[in-house]
């Protein structure tokens, strides 16, 4: 069940006490410093953290002359809102762009897939191979992604009974993501922590293994299927060295590989206007689904294994 | 026979007192009548719950499982009636479920690991192929680029302890005291971690310009200090690259030290007053010993994510100036598709093999711990 109420319990103890109690904090000595650390820590994160992205942001929209010259003064010769029509229109990003977007919401499907159905078979059907097959899946957690580099490229090259060579070709991003032995462990054991009455009644009223994962099973996994998905699209949204060994063609390369390439022969105005709206995806999607975000990096933290 | 969950024991001990019941079931029969039987007497919820044991019993294979030892036996003897027994309790179905797995994992994952550990010890140029013996780790642990590298990816370790290490933990642990606005501390500790790797890289590429008018010369001359070469300078290059890698990672670490924070549990400080100790010594006595076990975490993590550095330097500087930053990821990535030498994937293969040992022992060592962890 640690999973599932992992949200739940972690709300419930946040209303104790913590490092200070509360008869410290009356003492006016303490409640002075501790607002006075608040402060000052807030400042800290708003440099440290808003601040980079807040000269991202402005430089993306001031003349490159000016943001060459004077990069912290303030709009001193006006805005350059051309820079991001540039950017979009004639560097190509919206291209791009488009490109990421595929390749993520693909690789989206794949993990979901995987994670999904062999879940299904790892904590629910249960056969008598579910065993072997499980610790093959978490045998591949111990391997680190490096060994795969060469190998890897050399199968996306000439797959097995293709007999076509993916590279430049989508399907050498999507299906390559679909093998995430952290997902596969994630979704297991979130459905290994679901009520096993539920299962037995919906097989007493009637519901195959299909109906029972598509009606059922997967209804009630939510919450998972939210912290897998945001972390899936995250992660192919931020993935650079694969893309850039698979997908030679820049029609079809995402953000992350063209804007290293294009920033040589790229005004520096637009060049930053490019990262700025390569960067407004996932900072929104972060801003509305923060909760996911933040009980997953949690949960990598504290509980994976 | 000992049930360890609640819900099982039911189906077990239905399937225990009616083993032959549960063999002859086709997974499709019992349905009707159960359902019919629940529609036509509500009032008997009892036996309808001992009813619906028996069908549990009989269309779960976990159930059926307790009986399968003497019973698989006569199944395969009966050869293909066995099949088609298999097909009819939805082995094939389980099987159509399984193959995505098996078919991704062992095309893009498990081929490749086995794969990976037979090219260490070939040499190929895609066309032919032939054994080598240990010929590419010799040349890998001769190449004078690897202490190097190794060196690198050592100084860069420290470096990201010195900096790395201290900033989250200050920070996650002066906003565990936070009680307004902690979700926009969150909120903003953990913006730096979304943004793409390449887009921070870029960013401070932007800001480490190395004439007096970059971003950061600028404002460090306002406190007249400056201006710095940053990543024009063997010296200044590492640092550099560590600084921003840990700007980028450091709101990750802030949220999994709240996680354990808030864990700890409060009699510990109530003790700890008790015994009248003030805040530093809460912190020093009872924060710190609790937070041992996740501080080692971070460290086997960090280790773990340091030894496969790569978008850093590559973007950054290329391994330079005078290969200052080159690591080892970047020698594989050299090894294997730098254009100037020609493709080596044997040697690309065998340091990464190596690499991978080493690092799979730290990732044993990360898993013995978490597993540990999440239990107590």
């Amino acid at each position: 069940m640690s999973t599932l109420t992992i949200h739940k319990t972690r709300k419930a103890v946040t209303s104790s006490r913590g490092l200070i109690s509360d008869f410290e904090r009356r003492k006016p000595g303490i409640r002075v410093s501790v607002a006075g650390v608040n402060v000052l820590l807030f400042l800290f994160l708003m440099l440290a953290c808003l601040g980079p992205m807040y000269l991202l942001v402005k430089s993306a929209v001031t003349p490159t002359q000016d943001t060459l010259r004077a990069p912290l003064s303030f709009f001193p010769n006006g805005a350059a809102w051309d820079n991001l029509d540039q950017a979009w229109n004639h560097v190509q990003v919206s291209r791009y762009f488009l490109n990421t977007i595929v390749l993520a919401v693909g690789s989206w499907f794949f993990q979901l897939l995987v994670a999904t159905t062999g879940g299904y078979v790892l904590s629910v059907l249960r056969p008598k191979y579910a065993g072997v097959l499980n610790a093959l899946v978490v045998c591949t957690l111990f391997v680190p992604s490096v060994v795969l580099l060469v190998p890897l490229y050399l199968t996306v090259l000439n797959p097995p009974l293709l007999g076509t060579s993916l590279l430049n070709s989508v399907w050498a991003i999507w299906l390559p993501a679909g093998a995430s032995a952290f997902n596969v462990v994630l979704v297991t054991r979130f459905f290994d922590s679901l009520p096993r009455e539920v299962f037995e009644a919906a097989k007493v009223d009637g519901a195959g293994p299909f109906s029972l994962f598509w009606r059922v099973v997967l209804p009630m996994s939510k919450p998972i299927l939210g912290v897998v998905s945001v972390f899936a699209f995250i992660a192919s949204w931020k993935d650079f060295l694969w893309p850039m060994l698979v997908l030679k063609n820049p029609e079809v390369q995402p953000l992350s590989v063209r804007l290293p390439a294009i920033q040589a022969q790229t005004d520096l105005g637009v060049f930053l206007a490019a990262l700025a709206i390569s960067t407004a995806v996932p900072v929104v999607f972060f801003l509305v689904f923060q909760k996911f975000f933040l009980s997953g990096a949690g949960m990598s933290g504290a509980v994976k294994g | 026979m000992i049930a360890t969950a609640s819900d099982t024991s039911e189906p077990r001990s239905a399937a225990e007192g009616s083993p032959d019941r549960s063999t002859g079931a086709q997974s499709g029969g019992p349905t009707p009548r159960g359902s019919t039987r629940a529609g036509a007497d509500h009032g008997g919820v009892r036996s309808g719950s001992a009813e619906r044991g028996r069908v549990r019993a009989r269309s779960t294979r976990r159930g059926a499982k307790l009986a399968a030892g003497s019973r698989s036996k006569a199944t395969s003897s009966r050869g293909g009636s066995g099949l088609t027994r298999w097909v009819q309790r939805g082995g094939l179905t389980t099987v159509v479920f399984a193959l995505p797995l098996i078919i991704i994992f062992g095309v893009f994952s498990w081929y490749p690991i086995v794969r990976s550990f037979v090219m260490a010890f070939q040499k190929t140029n895609l066309v032919t192929t032939k054994w080598v013996g240990w010929e590419n780790f010799a040349w890998v642990l001769t190449d004078p680029d690897l202490p190097k590298a190794l060196m690198n990816t050592g100084y860069f370790l420290l470096l990201a302890l010195l900096i790395g290490f201290p900033i989250p933990l200050i920070g996650a642990v002066l906003m565990s005291e936070v009680k307004k606005m902690k979700g926009l501390f969150t909120i903003l500790a953990y913006l730096p971690v979304v943004i793409p790797p390449v887009v921070s890289v870029l960013l401070w590429k932007f800001f480490y310009d190395g004439r007096p008018e970059g971003v950061f010369n600028t404002l460090l001359g306002y406190i007249g200090l400056g201006p710095f070469p940053w990543l024009n300078d063997k010296h200044w290059a590492m640092p550099s690259l560590v600084l921003e890698a840990t700007w980028a990672g450091a709101g990750a670490t802030v949220i999994i030290y709240l996680a354990a924070l808030i864990s700890v549990p409060a009699e510990l400080y109530e003790a700890a007053e008790l015994d009248g100790a003030g805040i530093w010594k809460k912190i020093w006595h009872v924060t710190l010993p609790q937070l041992r076990g996740v501080l080692f975490i971070t460290f086997i993590l960090q280790i773990i994510s340091t030894a496969q550095v790569f978008l850093e330097p590559y973007l950054f500087t290329g391994g330079g100036p005078n290969k200052a930053t080159l690591t080892i990821l970047l020698m594989i990535y050299n090894y294997a598709f730098g254009a100037s030498l020609g493709s080596d994937y044997g040697s690309a293969t065998a340091l990464s093999v190596m690499l991978a040992i080493v690092l799979a022992i730290f990732s044993l060592i990360y898993f013995r711990l978490t597993k540990s962890w999440s239990k107590s």
